[in-house]
Parts: structure tokens; C-alpha cells; sequence
């Protein structure tokens, strides 16, 4: 990185200007109509990435190092950007959904969500009460399986193996209910616009039932091995601090932003679906820092128990999709018997259904932060535009900031706590 | 709050409520005095600056809207502002209200080719080094022009122009019984029957 600067010859020394290089030998910018210059280079510029197995991916830090003090951090992003707002504007509705599980690979059902909602509300329609319980639990269970992973992540990132190891076999539990649900483990494509693919197996709700008593005491365990731990302490705390004003300005949201002090949940504060029916506190915390944010995902995990728990008591059998069949495909067994099911299904895999014209940001609590969706539509069968707004885009930017003057090993502690996954960065 | 922001600033087009959000349309020149008022006037105060994005309609004389969408956090309120651009003419940066909104400004030009005037940053963000072209614009094709891929002999990634075995399949959905009327050599029959039709509705 070089850093040129005119300077003015008559206020400084000779004695400045290294007299033993020869005349030959300097760059041509030292001497320009018998002006000199200094030039100025920093020779400690470091990659970090795009290879590195604590850049959570495909980041490409450029960090500028004055020793092993950070000067500067540059990101450089998109080396997995696939065109993904592109290719939606050329699918059916129906088919641009599975490409919001390739966002962010981490916690796929809540970005459905956040286009399920969009689409829902530009077509004006109510999905039924189980389907909102459903998509209310099987959002927090992806809050839980993603904050499993970035916990434990950034634990592995800073030293600690053995929160990892514990939790792979957590998250393993909970993508069974995923598998059990939508038959994938990772790419679900279950909450669709009207509702969810389809009704979750009947033993299922026990199965939720009996892993929720015993994972309270699993994050006893975890929080047994970090949050009073001394090591983890001294690499987390009074690290990659913000304020409320900078998380602000910097478009925080989520977990980042509540460790900053600011009581914000789109759960709470504009609830969908059935959040309004259930009851759970909103952790904040003052500092700031990675601990802070490690300690507020920590309480939400917790939070999300209860209101899986209180989903469960409050759900009921009934139906799992709107009950009209020009936004929801017909039962197997009716294709077999009725005509008029039969042209349902080939319409709504082919054409599928026109959204009337009209335009809306939706934007629901992903376990990351602010995941919205702003989807205009123009009357056809394909969205005109379909804009994600992916919540690590501003953390991510913000980490020149975060990290000014902080150390080389601090920094995998700052994009650990940022919980960035590129799927949804670079789109 | 639609009324009082629609009375409050000059050249504000429209400020309604559409599907529940709030959305105004203003011109670029007023865009920095209504995103400034909206920040910092205690009956608005839109802290963040979510999200800004680009819309792309080639049919009309400034074919792009530069789409801002803002949240207040203390009033729990957001709002959508929406201006109009076309290729050359630069629209004023937000990044010094907003400094979240560097990265999107530099976003909207890599994928639409929007000028920001006075982003110092504008680079882009998202598309390969040496891309050209804007991705998002309506008349760039899905398929792109050019393809990377390993070269043995060279052993280095070489660029070509795309070739697809299977040109990509862009559907008509309009059913021949809703769209084509007229089937080819029924001409006449369908004149009759058109007659009918006409004299039904």
C-alpha cells in the first residue's frame, strides 16, 4: 500500500531527505521540476482469506498492520456471488424460493420467511394458525441451530475445541426435525408463500417436546465452558466495541445491535406470523463488545426454547396452507381422481400464480439481524425485482471501524462474534 | 405522518401510504435536504438506513429508481423514499448521513451503473475483477457474456464468450386458449366465432 504525500521543502530539514540514494535510483516522483517528495510506504499489508478457516468462508480481509496492531481493514467481497437477485427475476415465484436457503446456509427457514411474507402480503393472503405456529417454531429452532453454530465457531476461532465438538452433536438433533419436516437437512424450501410445504409427521411435536427439557441443561454445559471462562474472557471482552450511536449509524440489527444497547427485535417491535402470541424477553446488553454479543446470543437461545415450548402448547391440528388452489397445490390423492386438481398442479408448477402489481420491504428477525426482502411486482408470474437486503452486508462494512487499532488475533474474534456467512453477503 | 412530509419540503411528488408502508417519491436535487431532515427531525428520526437498492425500467426516460428504505428504531416507523435516475446523471450520496450506505451505493453501481456524486468510494463490489457491464439492468442477459474456466496448457483461468448447449428456454405461459385467437387456416371460422363473442359482451 503506498501512500504518496507532496510535502513542502521549504519547512522541512535537509537532513530528512536520505542523502545516499542516488539521483538513478529514486522513484520519478521524487523528483518532478526539481521538487522533492517523500513517499511514504507501509510494507505490512496482509491477506486474510479468502482461505483462511476463521474468515467464515470467502472473506478476503487486506489488513494494513503497523506491527501487529491493525491500521486498517479493507474487506474485499463477492467471491461467491452468484446472481441470485438476477435469476429470481427470471423463475415463477413458486421457484424463486429454494434460492433463499442458499442465502444463508446457516438458518434457511427464516430467510424463506422473510419472502414467504412478501409474497403473501402482496397477494393479500392469511395463511392459516398451524401454519403460523409452525413457521414460528421452525423459525426458532434455525435461531438455535445458527447460533449453536456461530458460538461454537467463534469459540473454535479463539481456542476452544470443545464447544464445537458439543455442539455438532446439538445441531445434528435439531436438522432431524428439519429432515423430519421437510425431508432436507440443510435446503428445506418449507415455508412457502400460503403457508408451509406440508404438515409435520405426527410424532414430531414429541420428538421438539423432549429435546427442549433437555437442552436447557445443554446450554448450562456450554455456558459452563465460556461465559465464565478466563481465556475466552480475555480474548472477547473490550473487544470490536461499538456504541449505540455507531451501531446505528452503521446499520446493525439483531444480536450486534442489542449487545449494543438498543432494544430492538423485529419479533417484538413489528411482529409476523404468530410472534405476537407468544411470550419472551428481548436480552440487551450494554458493552458492546464480542462478549456482549456472544452473551446476548447465549440468552436468546434460551428465549427460543421457551417459545418453541409455548408453540407447542398452543399449537393445533389443522391446515398447513391456504385452502385456495390457485396459490397452493392440490393433495396427491385429488390429482388422482378430480380433473379440476389435476389442471391446478400442472398450472401452478408451470405458470404458477400472478402476483398483482405493488411493491413492499418485508423484513423479518433472522438469528442474524434484519433480513429483508423488497419485492416489486408488476403483475406477471415473475417478481419484477426482487432485492435481498442480507443482514453481514452492513456488519461486514462496519469492521474497518470495529477493529481500529485492535490486535492481529483479535480480528477473528470480531468477525466470529459479527456471524457473517457469505451465501447471504455476496448473494 | 404521510400528509406532514408531503407538506413539509418542496418537490416532494408523492408521500402515501401503499400496502401499509409509507412511501415517498421526490427528485435527486431534494434528496439530500428530505434524507437529512428525516434523520435528524424528532418527529422522524430514521436512524438507519436499511437498505438501498436499484429498479430497473427500461421503458421509461430515467429508467432507474434509487430505492431508500430507512427505519427509526424510537418510533418504530419506516419508510420507503424513492427517486428516479437515468445513466448519467449522478444522484447525491447519503454516506455521510448514513456511513452504512457506502457499501450499498457502491452495490447499486456495480449491478445498475447508477452514479453516486460525492461517494469517494465508488467501486465495485459484488461482480468479478475486470466485469463489465451492469448485471442487473433488464437488457443484460441471464446467461452473460462471458465464461470463465482452467485452462491446462495456459494454467491460468481464461475468459470466452458463453456457449450454452441449450439456449435458455424463456416460456410463454399465456395459454393458446387465452392468447392466440386465431389458430393458422381457421381465419375464417374464427371471424364468425369472434363476431359471436364481440356481440356477447
Amino acid at each position: 500500500m503506498t501512500d504518496m504525500k507532496p510535502v513542502d521543502t521549504s519547512t522541512i530539514e535537509e537532513s530528512f531527505i536520505q542523502k545516499d540514494i542516488p539521483e538513478s535510483l529514486l522513484p520519478e516522483q521524487a523528483l518532478q521540476n526539481g521538487e522533492r517528495r517523500t513517499v511514504e510506504i507501509d510494507s505490512h499489508a496482509l491477506n486474510f482469506g479468502p482461505q483462511h478457516p476463521s474468515a467464515h468462508g470467502v472473506l478476503r480481509l487486506v489488513l494494513e498492520m503497523e506491527g501487529e496492531v491493525v491500521a486498517r481493514a479493507v474487506p474485499h467481497i463477492g467471491l461467491l456471488h452468484r446472481g441470485t437477485e438476477k435469476l429470481i427475476e427470471y423463475k415463477t415465484y413458486h421457484k424463486a424460493l429454494p434460492y433463499f436457503d442458499r442465502l444463508d446456509y446457516v438458518s434457511p427457514m427464516c430467510e424463506e420467511q422473510a419472502f414467504a411474507l412478501a409474497t403473501e402480503k402482496l397477494l393479500g393472503i392469511d395463511i392459516p394458525e398451524r401454519a403460523k405456529w409452525l413457521r414460528v417454531m421452525f423459525a426458532e429452532i434455525t435461531r438455535i441451530l445458527n447460533h449453536i453454530l456461530n458460538i461454537t465457531a467463534m469459540g473454535l476461532d479463539c481456542g476452544a475445541v470443545t464447544p464445537a465438538l458439543w455442539g455438532y452433536e446439538e445441531r445434528e438433533k435439531l436438522l432431524e426435525f428439519y429432515e423430519a419436516a421437510s425431508g432436507a437437512r440443510f435446503h428445506a424450501n418449507y415455508f412457502r408463500p400460503g403457508g408451509v410445504a406440508r404438515d409435520i409427521p405426527a410424532d414430531l411435536e414429541d420428538r421438539i417436546g423432549a429435546w427442549t427439557k433437555e437442552f436447557r441443561a445443554w446450554i448450562d454445559d456450554l455456558e459452563g465452558l465460556l461465559t465464565g471462562n478466563r481465556i475466552w474472557k480475555q480474548r472477547t471482552v473490550g473487544i470490536g466495541v461499538f456504541t449505540t450511536e455507531q451501531a446505528l449509524a452503521w446499520g446493525f440489527s439483531g444480536p450486534c445491535l442489542r449487545a449494543s444497547g438498543v432494544p430492538w427485535d423485529l419479533r417484538r417491535s413489528q411482529p409476523y406470523d404468530n410472534y405476537h402470541k407468544v411470550d419472551f424477553k428481548v436480552p440487551v446488553t450494554r458493552q458492546g463488545d464480542c462478549y456482549d454479543r456472544y452473551l446476548v446470543r447465549m440468552e436468546e437461545m434460551r428465549e427460543s426454547v421457551k417459545i418453541i415450548e409455548q408453540c407447542l402448547t398452543q399449537i393445533r391440528p389443522g391446515a398447513v396452507k391456504v385452502q385456495d388452489p390457485k396459490f397452493t397445490p392440490p393433495p396427491r390423492a385429488d390429482m388422482k381422481r378430480s380433473m379440476e386438481a389435476l389442471i391446478h398442479h400442472f398450472k401452478l408448477f408451470s405458470e404458477g400464480y400472478h402476483v398483482p402489481p405493488g411493491a413492499t420491504y418485508t423484513a423479518v428477525e433472522s438469528p442474524k439481524g434484519e433480513f429483508g426482502v423488497y419485492l416489486v411486482a408488476d403483475g406477471s408470474n415473475r417478481p419484477y425485482r426482487c432485492k435481498i437486503r442480507p443482514t453481514g452486508f452492513s456488519h461486514l462494512q462496519a469492521i474497518d471501524e470495529l477493529s481500529r487499532r485492535a490486535m492481529l488475533a483479535d480480528m477473528v474474534a470480531v468477525i466470529g462474534s459479527l456471524d457473517l456467512v457469505f451465501g447471504e453477503v455476496d448473494r | 405522518m404521510a400528509f406532514t412530509l408531503a407538506t413539509s419540503l418542496p418537490d416532494i411528488q408523492s408521500a402515501s401510504v401503499e400496502k401499509g408502508e409509507l412511501v415517498v417519491r421526490t427528485v435527486r436535487d431534494q434528496l439530500l435536504p428530505l434524507m437529512q431532515m428525516l434523520r435528524d427531525d424528532p418527529r422522524y428520526r430514521f436512524e438507519q438506513l436499511m437498505d438501498l437498492c436499484g429498479v430497473d425500467f427500461p421503458s421509461r426516460a430515467e429508467r432507474f429508481d434509487v430505492v431508500y428504505n430507512l427505519l427509526s428504531v424510537s418510533h418504530n416507523q419506516r419508510i420507503r423514499v424513492i427517486i428516479t435516475t437515468d445513466e448519467h446523471m449522478p444522484v447525491p450520496s447519503v454516506h455521510h448521513l448514513w456511513p452504512c450506505a457506502t457499501w450499498w451505493e457502491r452495490e447499486c453501481y456495480d449491478l445498475y451503473g447508477v452514479i453516486f456524486s460525492g461517494q469517494p468510494d465508488l467501486r465495485r463490489i459484488l461482480t468479478d475483477i475486470g466485469f463489465e457491464g451492469f448485471p442487473l439492468r433488464k437488457d443484460f442477459p441471464l446467461t452473460g457474456y462471458e465464461e470463465v474456466r482452467y485452462d491446462v496448457e495456459l494454467r491460468k483461468v481464461v475468459k470466452e464468450p458463453v456457449s450454452l448447449t441449450q439456449d435458455f428456454r424463456d416460456f410463454d405461459f399465456v395459454s393458446p386458449w387465452e392468447g392466440m385467437l386465431t389458430l393458422p387456416g381457421d381465419e375464417k371460422a374464427h371471424e364468425v366465432r369472434q363476431g359471436i363473442k364481440r356481440t356477447r359482451g
